[in-house]
């Protein structure tokens, strides 16, 4: 019996084993599934704006109101695909089925729209309502014509030349160049209801309070600066984003530790960015952390046409400076990632840079020496901020930088001002008082190719017409800009843009310094929130345990 | 008397007039710019233009200002630039929401003021005279925003007795309980100042009334100490009510902080909310009414003045 018994215990441990790891994985698949198909409850979220983004169609706010404002409340023609994190988002069908550039002619698009969408207020959705919506943002003369909407979204879409109704479900759009980039340039512009604006008088003001798209959210309840209420739009077009949540509510907390406190006492079950030293302590108390990577960099533009800053070898030398690895892990608790480029490894457009800038004190100082500044210090200014969208903890990461910076000979002036301020001056350049101060520290996003690479590194994107402010101008970089737009070809497109970053590394208009994870924290009862890699988020997929 | 209300009201409209001059050439001297606040960086220079021409900022200074104050004096505030939201009823939502935590923090801060201020006087040197003069002392100093902070750690996120943010649940009730609630960390923090400086006032205002004679003549006399403080106090009134004026004046606009720490939707949130987004229209109409209100508030006080202490006539 005992002989038999070493065999058969060891056999009836293999089969208990593999009973217990069988059910763990039938748990763990039960918990993961009963995450993605349960739904319910009220999401609160605490914002970092102060005040909700408008509500009539185009945002205000940048990203951060299309993220809260502009997708859950509307449709585009195409969408992000935000329901993974593992890989960026692609652009796929929304408000139009289909879409292709004509063989015959590139500069022409066809769009096909979705049928049997319906606004909020039960209006169709069809060409009229794309042909109404493009006038309400190009037609100066249409009586729906919004300047404001329109000053948030023209610039994006500036190549479009002209639209046009084919057939009810049909629309053409022209460019004024061969362009690839349209998906990404109609992803931002959206469709609110023509039946509903003449239903409340002709009036934006009055949209705005009581609006009407056809996204997966309805607005219904807004109250300034204190929050905004979605209830879920259970007859969205598409079934699979039907929000899982009964209700979101937005709530404006600029103040971090105000934040950090309505999610400890269980008053919102969402916050965005968590101040970095709170995180291991939240965690410690049960919340979810996610930190994921997304196109954001926090870089300093340079004035390539002032000392030190118009010679390669010092730009490419304070690239070797900076300690990325020491300021993401001591100062912001691993929320952020070293940046060495202005998209990050790993990026469809980040390339095979020959300059890898790793923290490299010794090649810093030889580059120093072969620019001419052996032995020499050399003084310069940066504009920064003391806080701002994006900004991340902007005081201290700029006395990080400095510190590292003098240890090469470069001695930095930080000169801080307020946000809006340093946005001015983000727009003018370094012109007028600013002509001499050596770079400005402003983040930015690289959600699409125009917004990585053409309004800051193409020689026609100098102010006032864009924000190429360091004054780069390369014909090679423009070149691979043009060639990258001109490519229909995904794989062509992205290995030209990753040429054009290869380029952009090498010439160093900026010094670049980290990437950030966009920490969120949620409480525990918050089920099947994707972070994916962009800024914005889906929010039909989040739901609250009861 | 009312040819003296009617007086002070007429002479209030050159001080607001003063107060419209300098709020209108200050945001405009100072950095920043509304529209570039407003729209993206790279927004086409034609749109720029043309919301320039919009608003009226394509205008000389002082025909923006004249417009403005046209509009202003038939109560028209204008549109917010940033949200295009009339300025009024923003104005409206905002003051009340101010006007409910200044009201409640003068009330707390303003009771515990004069009872302090007094007890110490009474008590001249002796420990409660300390220990009050410690309190108010603390009141004036502890920042009311590191005040609000420690409030939220303690009594929200400690002890979970008491929201830390809002003006009521984020389920939406609209209870009073629920209101009161919301209140209570915000006037408590509101409340610190006012209650040291009136606290002080109060004490050397009453130390003085009790170093006079008539006081030691009713000493004599032999009357009741109660009697006595009825007395002091009604003399000692005067000084300390012109201050109450002037820090109820502050509540309503000097919470800034407490209103932003506490995400409460007030003046004082609408007025930094303003700033950052060099919201002009929106900036001069809160200074505006909050100066009006400096004005009236002023009024009051002189004319509790003459009702309390006769021998003050306004004629």
């Amino acid at each position: 019996m005992d002989g038999m018994g070493k065999r058969g215990r060891g056999a009836v441990r293999r089969v208990l084993g593999a009973m217990g790891v069988g059910l763990l994985g039938l748990m763990l698949s039960w918990t993961a599934a009963r995450a993605q198909s349960g739904r319910g409850g009220t999401l609160r979220i605490g914002m970092t704006a102060a005040d909700i983004a408008y509500t009539a169609g185009q945002p205000d706010q940048g990203f951060e109101g299309f993220r809260f404002v502009g997708f859950p409340l509307y449709d585009a023609l195409v969408r992000w695909d935000l329901s993974q994190g593992e890989r960026l988002p692609d652009i796929v069908p929304g408000l139009a089925e289909s879409w292709e550039v004509d063989p015959a002619d590139v500069q022409r698009w066809l769009f096909k729209l979705r049928r049997g969408v319906k606004f909020h207020d039960g209006s169709d959705f069809n060409a009229d309502a794309v042909i109404w919506n493009w006038d309400k943002i190009r037609n100066k003369d249409a009586p729906q014509y919004d300047v404001k909407q329109a000053g948030e979204i023209a610039f994006r879409i500036a190549v479009i030349k002209s639209y046009r109704k084919l057939d009810d479900y049909t629309v053409e759009f022209t460019t004024t160049r061969p362009s690839s980039f349209v998906p990404f340039q109609v992803v931002y512009v959206l469709y609110s209801s023509p039946a509903h604006w003449e239903k409340v008088g002709r009036n934006w003001q009055a949209f705005a309070t009581n609006p009407s798209g056809t996204g997966p959210f309805k607005l219904t309840r807004l109250v300034p600066r204190e929050r905004a209420e979605y209830e879920a739009n259970m007859e969205y077009w598409d079934k699979n984003r039907v929000p899982k949540a009964d209700k979101v509510i937005l709530l404006p907390m600029p103040e971090v530790t105000t934040r950090l406190a309505a999610l400890r006492t269980g008053q919102v079950d969402w916050i965005e960015v968590p101040p970095p030293d709170a995180i291991p302590t939240l965690r410690q108390a049960g919340f979810q952390i996610f930190l994921r990577s997304y196109p954001h960099v926090w870089p300093y533009s340079l004035n390539l046409k002032a000392a030190p800053w118009d010679n390669k070898l010092v730009r490419q030398a304070a690239n070797y400076a900076i300690d990325r690895e020491g300021l993401c892990k001591s100062l912001l608790n691993d929320t952020c990632t070293p940046a060495t480029g202005i998209v990050y490894p790993g990026h469809p457009w980040f390339g095979h840079p020959k300059q890898t800038y790793s923290y490299d004190l010794k090649k810093a100082k030889d580059l120093m020496k072969q620019a001419g500044y052996d032995g020499k210090r050399v003084r310069t200014s940066f504009l920064i901020s003391t806080s701002g969208s994006g900004q991340m903890l902007p005081l201290p990461m700029n006395e990080y930088v400095q510190e590292n910076l003098r240890e090469i000979g470069i001695d930095v002036d930080l000169l801080p001002i307020e946000w809006n301020t340093l946005t001015v001056w983000g727009r003018k350049g370094f012109v007028e008082e600013h002509a001499q101060t050596g770079a400005l520290n402003i983040s930015y996003n690289f959600v699409e190719p125009f917004s990585a690479f053409v309004r800051f590194f193409h020689s026609a994107s100098v102010p006032p017409r864009s924000v190429n402010i360091t004054g780069y101008i390369n014909p090679e970089a423009d070149r691979l800009i043009e060639a990258a737009e001109a490519s229909f070809e995904a794989q062509v497109r992205d290995d030209t843009l990753g040429k054009l970053h290869e380029q952009l590394i090498d010439d160093a208009p900026w010094i670049f310094v980290v990437h950030d994870l966009n920490p969120r924290a949620m409480s525990p009862k918050v089920k099947g929130f994707v972070p994916p890699q962009s800024w914005f988020v889906d929010l039909s997929l989040p739901w609250v345990e009861k | 008397m009312w040819s003296y209300i009617v007086r002070r009201l007429l002479l209030g409209i050159p001080t607001l007039l003063g107060v419209t001059i300098i709020i209108f050439g200050l945001l405009h001297l100072a950095p920043g710019d509304p529209i570039n606040a407003m729209l993206p960086p790279d927004a086409p220079q034609e749109v720029v233009q043309m919301i320039r021409e919009q608003m009226g900022f394509n205008k000389p200074l002082p025909v923006q200002y004249w417009r403005w104050l046209k509009r202003v004096a038939v109560g028209d505030f204008g549109n917010s630039i940033a949200t295009r939201r009339p300025v009024l009823s923003d104005l409206r939502e905002a003051l009340g929401n101010t006007f409910m935590l200044a009201i409640s923090a003068a009330c707390l801060g303003f009771t515990l003021g004069v009872g302090l201020g007094t007890t110490a006087a009474f008590a001249q040197g002796g420990w409660l005279d300390k220990v009050a003069s410690a309190t108010a002392i603390a009141g004036v100093s502890l920042p009311h925003y590191w005040v609000a902070i420690l409030l939220i750690i303690i009594f929200s996120v400690e002890l979970n007795w008491l929201p830390a943010m809002g003006i009521r649940s984020t389920s939406g009730a609209t209870s009073a309980w629920d209101l009161a609630q919301h209140m209570i960390l915000p006037t408590v923090a509101l409340s610190l100042i006012p209650m040291g400086v009136i606290m002080r006032m109060t004490r050397s205002s009453v130390l003085e009334i009790l170093s006079q004679e008539f006081v030691m003549t009713l000493r004599a006399k032999g009357l009741w100490s109660r009697t006595i403080t009825r007395h002091v106090v009604k003399n000692a009134a005067p000084p300390v009510l012109t201050l109450m004026g002037l820090q109820f004046g502050y509540l309503l606009g000097g919470s800034v902080l407490v209103e932003t720490v506490f995400s409460w939707p007030g003046s004082g949130f609408l007025l930094n909310l303003s700033i950052f987004q060099r919201d002009v229209p929106v900036l001069q109409g809160v200074i505006l009414v909050l100066a009006a209100f400096f004005v009236i508030l002023n009024l009051c006080v002189d004319i509790l003045h003459s009702v309390i202490d006769p021998r003050i006539r306004r004629t």
